[in-house]
């Protein structure tokens, strides 16, 4: 709780939020590029308003967040790390504007896929989530990546980041159990296949669970791969069904790749001594190409529930 | 006229105001029961968008609590009130707030007119329904249920309990049998008059009162007693799923509900606004006079409570990781090990490519990497080829590969010395096809050229491994299908077994074996194994090879006269 006293408002539009709405939580640093497409995206899926908070940007990304109707900012020059990567944050902010209502939790490189997602608002999800008893959504994170070099194409300002990181890996994840919060942990594509190889047990967590409706009695354990209450994480069967759940397109592998592992190597302010970063740097200098010939190109959600990386579950 | 409608409210208003506009505005009277949970303001300006409308009534509101005796009498009130105030009409129409006409009004009218005495109401036994929730089907009718079920959850299931442990029983009034259905009927003024006025009405209310979702059985059971013609079906479209609840339309369903041709459907999404806007309009090019036809939409349904329940078989991902024993298939489909083949045969994996297609893969295994077929760094799914991310999850490994490949059966070769982890993972499951010649291994340190303490000593590791394994595919919890020869028994007679293998894995192709593969030359190997026992190790996993006499190497030339045609 100490660390809401990090956080000072720099637009407060709270009073905006209406008791149905849906609500974006997002904690960033220097994403001015990738803003105005998020906000488009998000926006179209239904998102009635955002809330940011800015860890000391100089890009201009709080400036421009700042002039949007519906974003709420606040803006803190504390350190990421010590806020453990931001949930510290996240959960201050969930506390207290979550309350009733759906929450979406993301990073800015982070775009999510839902069942029928191309003709349905996540008001549509949410509602019917609500009539099954259910209180969170699970993801999977998929590493989008181009055809080509990771910084061969310059991604421009709204740009949709999926034009140039098209592809992914389908079938190469790996999942296992953790008993002590019972959600489940999975590690696997692309960044396992080539910075990891040699040391899978360090290949990052893909598992997310970004949709929750939010009770103040809840808080967010580790980033947003896992809740409590447990309870929380069981998005998923293990009688041999399937729950509807989504997919994360995690759009990290673009031009602005390379800069931002450097920076995030100086600043040591991620998770693990940064090492997934060190690992990202040392291995993009050799072979820059994430891309081989099974390599899936995206079309859409249906394309994602085929190949069996989310489900619809009893959602027609 | 010949059809009113009664519309049970309670959210979505709007919408409610729409569809009720549409049917009083197409000449029929509707009659509305707000549920009395309704904010009096909201009521006020709901009754207020309809006031210009002189065939749209309100009735009395009541309390309304889902799975209660409420609801029925909201359905009274509603009908009693339709039923006098508008003399002229013959059928009257249970609807919902989130129902949504799907076919112009006067084909329904028309359709209703043709069958004047028709009763058009979901009623059966308890004893043939399936779909009842919860177990609760005959026992709806004789406990009693005091606690809400959506809001004193454990005290419902506690009670319950209870009177099953007492063996409580109510009993069912007299000259009726219960019988349950679709809460959303159609009725002739003669039926539901009849039902309203029965001088017995007192004792079955009371009786109702207490049984657990009555909504589903009151008018289910009593129009029993007094229908003339009744069609067992409604003419909602309305479906449920695994839990009880009802499946919802969206405006992507726009075409299914188009072609199911039925009149009504629910739940309506209250935002799905091209649907509303699609379908409340009597446009009388749309219509069609044909049956209702909900059959696609049946099957929509049935598929995602089967995708809920059963989920795809071999399939692990974020929302599927079924704990062990309920994987309803453990792998995506049948795939087939062969142990010990690749050394007794030369070039034994091009030949069972050749002979039964499908990909064959050397050995997934491997302690340095894996080896694909055609030596494929990274295979379908971008499935890579290196040891230690196998290693790390051998199972994760095995199901990716099998479920990337769904359609085309996989081979591979397997071996003690291979990483041993998957062993009781494939022994259990009922997709492998696992065949194994004991002791071939041995065929490997017979060629190799190296010292003989080294072989002896990594005989008797391997000859230890494959032991292990033998045991595990022998054991009682095996659900592969498993055929294990010795190394001397298969050499005998290879062609039989091979045939048997074949056969099983592609049954279509009935063809006979014309190629057989090229044994490795076993001349000596008896005398390698009498060397074994000499140096005190004792190979048995190859069955019995005498010294001297060298069986399985008949001379080259005569290989094919193996192959019975």
């Amino acid at each position: 709780m100490r660390k809401r006293r990090e956080l000072s408002a720099v637009a407060g539009r709270t009073g905006q939020i209406k008791p149905n709405d849906i609500l974006l939580f997002c904690t960033l640093r220097n994403e001015k590029r990738r803003l105005p497409y998020f906000l488009q995206y998000y926006r179209q899926q239904g998102v009635q308003h955002f809330l940011f908070v800015d860890n000391g940007s100089d890009d201009g990304s709080r400036e421009f967040l700042e002039a949007q109707p519906d974003v709420s900012l606040w803006s803190t020059t504390a350190s990421y790390k010590r806020s453990r990567f931001g949930v510290d944050w996240m959960n201050w902010l969930l506390r207290k504007y979550g309350q009733d209502h759906w929450c979406v939790v993301v990073d800015v490189d982070e775009f999510l896929v839902y069942p029928f997602c191309d003709t349905r608002p996540i008001a549509a999800l949410t509602d019917w989530l609500d009539s099954s008893g259910v209180r969170s959504f699970g993801t999977m994170m998929l590493d989008m990546y181009p055809r080509g070099p990771v910084q061969a194409e310059t991604y421009v300002e709204g740009q949709n980041p999926f034009d140039i990181a098209a592809w992914f890996d389908s079938g190469n994840y790996i999942i296992s159990r953790n008993p002590e919060y019972r959600n489940l942990w999975i590690q696997g594509g692309p960044r396992a296949r080539l910075f990891f190889p040699d040391r899978p047990q360090e290949a990052p967590a893909l598992n997310k669970i970004p949709l929750i409706k939010w009770h103040r009695s809840y808080t967010f354990v580790n980033s947003t791969h896992m809740l409590l209450p447990r309870g929380l994480n069981l998005v998923y069967d293990d009688r041999g069904g399937e729950k509807a759940s989504g997919v994360l397109l995690h759009a990290k592998f673009l031009d602005t790749f390379i800069d931002k592992s450097e920076e995030e190597i100086e600043r040591k302010e991620h998770y693990g001594e940064s090492r997934e970063y060190k690992a990202y740097v040392r291995q993009m200098q050799n072979s820059p190409v994430l891309w081989n010939k099974w390599s899936e190109k995206y079309i859409n959600w249906r394309q994602l529930e085929i190949l069996g990386l989310m489900s619809k579950g009893n959602w027609a | 006229m010949s059809v009113g409608f009664i519309m049970l409210v309670h959210t979505a208003l709007d919408r409610a105001t729409a569809v009720a506009r549409h049917w009083a505005g197409s000449g029929c009277p509707v009659v509305i029961h707000v549920d009395r949970n309704v904010a009096r303001s909201d009521y006020d300006e709901f009754a207020q968008g309809l006031a210009d409308l002189d065939n749209v009534r309100f009735c009395r509101r009541h309390r309304v609590e889902w799975g209660t005796w409420s609801m029925v009498a909201a359905t009274q009130s509603a009908a009693e009130m339709a039923l006098a105030e508008f003399p002229d009409i013959r059928h009257v129409y249970l609807a919902s707030g989130a129902c949504l006409p799907l076919r112009p009004v006067q084909e329904l009218v028309a359709y209703l007119a043709a069958r004047p005495r028709t009763d058009f109401i979901e009623s059966v036994t308890t004893s043939d329904v399936p779909w009842t929730v919860g177990g609760l089907d005959r026992e709806r009718f004789t406990m009693r249920f005091p606690f809400s079920w959506k809001r004193h959850r454990r005290l419902f299931d506690a009670y319950v309990k209870v009177q099953r442990r007492v063996k409580y029983r109510r009993k069912v009034p007299p000259g009726i049998v219960p019988h349950l259905g679709s809460q959303w009927w159609c009725l002739t003024r003669q039926t539901l008059s009849a039902i309203l006025e029965d001088p017995d009405r007192a004792t079955y209310d009371a009786y109702f009162r207490r049984v657990w979702i009555p909504d589903e059985s009151y008018f289910q059971t009593l129009a029993r007693l007094y229908s003339q013609d009744m069609q067992s079906r409604s003419l909602t479209l309305s479906k449920f799923d695994h839990q009880g609840k009802p499946h919802i339309f969206y405006d992507d369903h726009l075409q299914l509900l188009r072609r199911s041709d039925c009149f009504v459907a629910r739940k309506i999404w209250p935002q799905a606004g091209r649907l509303y806007s699609a379908f409340l309009s009597n446009d009388p090019a749309v219509t069609k006079n044909a049956e209702p036809n909900p059959a696609k939409i049946d099957r929509l349904f049935t598929k995602a409570v089967e995708r809920r329940t059963l989920g795809r078989a071999g399939l692990y991902m974020q929302s599927r990781f079924p704990i062990d024993g309920f994987e309803n298939g453990r792998t995506a489909g049948q795939y087939s090990v062969f142990e010990g083949f690749s050394d007794l045969f030369e070039n034994f994996e091009t030949w069972l490519a050749r002979s039964v297609g499908g990909r064959v893969h050397g050995h997934l295994f491997h302690p340095e990497q894996v080896q694909f077929a055609g030596d494929e760094q990274v295979y379908n799914g971008s499935l890579g080829n290196g040891a230690p991310l196998r290693d790390y999850n051998p199972r994760a490994f095995l199901t990716n590969l099998i479920w990337n490949t769904r359609g085309e059966r996989q081979c591979f070769q397997f071996g003690p010395y291979d990483q041993q982890d998957i062993s009781w993972f494939i022994a259990c499951d009922p997709n492998a096809q696992i065949s194994v010649i004991t002791g071939a291994w041995a065929v490997r340190l017979f060629q190799s050229n190296r010292n003989f303490s080294t072989i002896r000593r990594e005989a008797a590791a391997l000859q230890k491994i494959e032991a292990r394994h033998v045991d595990i595919l022998r054991s009682q919890f095996t659900k592969a299908r498993v055929r294990i020869w010795s190394m001397a028994d298969f050499v005998q007679n290879p062609m039989e077994p091979l045939q048997i293998i074949i056969d099983e894995i592609a049954p279509r192709g009935q063809h006979r074996l014309t190629e057989a593969p090229v044994m490795a030359d076993l001349r000596g190997f008896g005398q390698f194994l009498q060397n074994l026992k000499n140096q005190g190790m004792h190979p048995y996993l190859m069955g019995d090879f005498p010294v001297g006499e060298d069986p399985g190497t008949p001379p080259r030339e005569r290989r094919r006269p193996y192959l019975v045609k």
